[in-house]
């Protein structure tokens, strides 16, 4: 598998260059798969336990879909910016790749600082972990993603850190990829957040 | 850590970074220096689960007897099944996918060496957690399936932490499992050698493939329901508890959502342990190798089907019973498929009975017994009368013992050359052979009529006069007998360990790569990248005259992994973290995670460019190395 490339000619798709690049972009996959099955179980747990209120207030009385409007917004525009980093990549444009990773970054954090802030709120208005199951499945569903968000927010990070020093190679062009790929799973998993959690609070019993 | 300094990587031929001694081990990246670890740990585990397994037999041996009782029975059942399955039948299939996968796809090694490594310390980690409790105030005692709410009880005194052990030992182990899962679907469907099509693989190879593929997807499960355990113990969730809306048959039902993939995940190796066995011994090809394939796949895939005949006597209802009683009894025929394979290869070959071929032979009766209790128990109106008696017992011990274990053992016997590079005695062999099958008949076989007798699972005693008397006697001595075999074997091994280096490549007259190479493999595995012309590799090259593999690749530097102290560390951090919450000292937990992630940080960083190991050295190395 030797690469007898030069330096600037990177191929065009550097992420699949390398039999390390492709092991990796396979395993990668195949972790989405296992993260598919987790939140799955997540998912289950939550709607069998949602309507399960015996004290404090229940979804319909709690959510507000405008700021949850706002955190899908912030969320779904940072899956697109990850994919022009993604696209930028295959052209070889290492530093506008960096820029929209960390616009990314950013649209990411707004996310968490969104969701912490309505956290806040429920647990002012009695709506805790402890307090139902209800409460219980809520943030450990929720609060998993918001997990993987932060997760995701440190990752990218290191990334585009280390990317000042190591350019764009067929070694760090595969961690760019999978981490894209891990953000666009977690917006994922937010839309059926949106809808199982919110949507489904607001107005399906 | 290792190659902290980044040079540019191509030209450049980096030191080899190797390690003597405890370090060699702490730090190593081959896989088949981590299957040793994984025989090793996973060897270690069985005794310990053994021994308890012979603690309970001790105080069912008589009626009315007081030696293990209440809590400290409970402890042993618990442990004994927890360590059995997580602990003990993992690893030793763990230890032969790494062993022999790599060699039988002509690869250099797994995908990912690293993470190799780092399945096998988080294993280890958790296993010794858990294990720990012993002398921490008390092991779990809620049995192996943890079901709630009887697993969410906290001591109120604080003293008593056994089940949190479980859900940490548990949750840290099946990370481990789960990324090792990971790592050997990659290196199948990305490592294989030129000409080693699917359709061309061996039959174990197979199995790994379609066990990985079930980790993967069912292990999150458990992942799931151990955080839901933890959530309600450690920070007053309320998953489980009825009083706040909770629900406990959904532990139940993510619990055997795993649990279930989970004993196939455990017998799909142990079918391509006997499929190599017993056609190697018959000096016959593997019969219907296709339909062979066909089967595994089939059975991994029915298997996510059928959990809820755990559940038969939950309240699931009719319908559903009914539904899952059929799915449940549709494995039986891909299974039947399997047994007929076997029996059609042996039939008419030129039969071995080494005692790797005795083994995979009784392994074939066994099992079929094993799963005419399976179908009897799918039957949910049946169940009923049998759900948590001997009966049950019965059934999964032909199963898992029976099934796996025996088949661990015809493995061991016939890989051991491999791996160490020594036969093992066959004369031990036979008599280790005959004290653990006719012990494990002993042990289990009245255990079938005890169970249709009543004699529930789980307690610690019986009364005289049920007649019940006998049949647990009987199951007693077999079990001291397994226990005699045990030690035959382990002294098998003391003497093996002792004597020359005398296996051969191919000791065997092997089918397969693994036999085309020294005993024990050298640690780049294949001089030369092999060229697979069709199904059964090696057997091809020998029907068509040839003594040795066909290159695919000329003689050149072998790129090798360095080796790394990472993954021992960063599973170290979550071993730390782990007694954190045991004892709800959150600063501990946060300090075991910091040293974990800030591992991943250096690992992320400091890209490891590896070394190489130049012809020249390939020459010296010839004839297999120390
Ligand atoms: C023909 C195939 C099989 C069938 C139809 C079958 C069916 C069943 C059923 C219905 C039960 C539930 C009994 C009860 O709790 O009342 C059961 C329990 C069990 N089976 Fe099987 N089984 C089969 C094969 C296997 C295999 C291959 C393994 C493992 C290698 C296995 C391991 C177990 C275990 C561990 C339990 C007990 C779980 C517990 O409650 O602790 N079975 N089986
Ligand atoms: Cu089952």
């Amino acid at each position: 598998m030797a690469q007898t490339h030069g330096v600037a000619a990177l191929p065009a798709e550097p992420e699949k260059a390398t039999l390390e690049g492709k092991n990796k972009l396979l395993a990668f996959w195949t972790f989405l798969g296992a993260e598919c099955v987790l939140f799955g179980c997540l998912f289950a747990t939550f709607m069998a336990l949602r309507n399960q209120v015996p004290d404090g207030p229940t979804a319909q009385e709690l959510f507000d879909l405008k700021t949850v409007g706002w955190s899908t917004f912030l969320l779904l525009t940072s899956s697109l910016t990850s994919v022009f980093a993604i696209m930028n990549m295959h052209k070889g444009k290492h530093g506008a790749t960096q820029l929209w990773l960390a616009v990314t970054v950013l649209l990411g954090l707004g996310f968490l600082i969104l969701e912490i802030d309505e956290f806040t709120h429920y647990v002012h208005e009695g709506h805790k972990f402890t307090s139902s199951a209800f409460g219980t499945s809520f943030y450990t569903l929720v609060g998993c993603h918001g997990a993987h968000v932060t997760f995701g927010i440190i990752w990218i990070t290191t990334l585009i850190l280390q990317g000042f020093k190591k350019g764009l190679t067929v070694v760090t062009a595969p961690k760019y990829y999978v981490a894209a790929l891990y953000w666009h799973f977690v917006d994922l998993v937010w839309v059926f957040i949106f809808t199982v959690v919110y949507l489904m609070g607001k107005v399906g019993h | 850590m290792a190659n902290a300094h980044a040079h540019a990587h191509a030209a450049v031929h980096h030191e080899p970074k190797r390690y003597t001694g405890l370090m060699d081990w702490l730090t190593t990246v081959d896989h088949k220096k981590i299957g040793i670890l994984y025989l090793i740990a996973g060897g270690f585990f069985f005794l310990i689960g053994g021994l308890e397994a012979i603690l309970i037999r001790t105080q069912l041996m008589y009626p009315d007897q007081k030696i293990f009782v209440g809590d400290t029975f409970n402890q042993l059942t618990t442990m004994h099944g927890t360590t059995m399955i997580f602990f003990a039948a993992m690893p030793l299939l763990f230890a032969f996918m790494n062993a022999v996968v790599p060699l039988q796809i002509g690869a250099r090694d797994v995908a990912f060496p690293f993470v190799n490594a780092l399945g096998f310390w988080l294993f280890f980690a958790g296993g010794v957690l858990m294990n720990t409790s012993w002398f921490l105030g008390g092991a779990p005692d809620a049995g192996w399936t943890a079901y709630a709410p009887l697993s969410s009880i906290i001591d109120p005194d604080g003293k008593f932490h056994g089940v949190d052990f479980y859900v940490l030992g548990l949750q840290i182990a099946g990370i481990g499992t789960l990324i090792g899962g990971i790592n050997f679907l990659v290196t199948i469907i990305n490592m294989r050698a030129p000409g080693m099509t699917f359709m061309r693989m061996p039959l174990f190879t197979w199995t790994v493939f379609v066990t990985s593929i079930l980790i993967t997807f069912a292990f999150p499960a458990i992942t799931v329901a151990l955080i839901e355990l933890m959530f309600d113990r450690l920070f007053h969730g309320a998953f489980f508890e009825a009083s706040r809306g909770g629900n406990n048959v959904l532990w139940e039902h993510l619990f055997w959502i795993f649990g279930h993939p989970e004993v196939y995940i455990l017998i799909m190796p142990a079918f391509g342990i006997i499929s190599e066995v017993v056609s190697t011994f018959s000096k016959k090809r593997l019969f219907g190798y296709s339909s062979m394939v066909f089967a595994t796949v089939l059975i991994g895939f029915l298997s996510f089907m059928v959990w809820v005949h755990h559940m038969f006597t939950t309240g699931i209802g009719a319908v559903g019973n009914s539904i899952f009683a059929i799915a449940t009894m549709a494995i039986a025929v891909p299974t039947g498929v399997k047994i007929f394979n076997w029996l059609f290869t042996l039939w008419g070959g030129n039969i071995r009975f080494t005692v790797a071929n005795l083994f995979a032979t009784a392994f074939i009766p066994t099992f079929v017994m094993g799963g005419v209790t399976g179908v009897m128990l799918a039957v949910p109106a049946a169940d009923f009368q049998y759900h948590d008696t001997y009966f049950v017992v019965a059934h999964f011990h032909y199963v898992i013992v029976g099934g796996l274990i025996l088949s661990v053992f015809a493995g061991l016997y016939y890989w051991w050359p491999k791996m160490f590079g020594r036969m093992l005695s066959e004369g031990l062999g036979k008599v280790h052979f005959w004290l653990f099958f006719i012990g494990f008949h002993l042990t289990f076989f009245p255990q079938h009529f005890l169970g249709l007798m009543g004699l529930p699972r789980r307690y610690f005693t019986y009364m005289p006069g049920f007649g019940l008397e006998t049949g647990n006697f009987i199951s007693t001595i077999g079990a001291f007998l397994q226990g005699l075999g045990m030690i035959v074997f382990l002294i098998n091994i003391i003497v093996t360990a002792r004597k020359q280096k005398d296996a051969g490549n191919d000791p065997w007259d092997g089918f397969t790569l693994e036999w085309t190479i020294p005993s024990p493999a050298p640690e780049y595995n294949f001089k030369q990248t092999p060229l697979v012309r069709g199904l059964d590799a090696f057997w091809k090259e020998k029907m068509a005259g040839n003594k040795e593999m066909t290159p695919a690749e000329p003689i050149g530097p072998i790129h090798m992994p360095s080796p790394s102290i990472l993954p021992f560390v960063m599973s170290l951090g979550l071993f730390i973290s782990g007694y954190g919450f045991i004892y709800h000292h959150y600063i501990v937990s946060g300090a075991g995670l910091v040293i974990t992630i800030i591992s991943m940080f250096l690992r992320s960083l400091f890209d490891d460019h590896g070394w190489h190991i130049e012809p020249e050295e390939l020459e010296e190395h010839k004839g297999g190395k120390a």
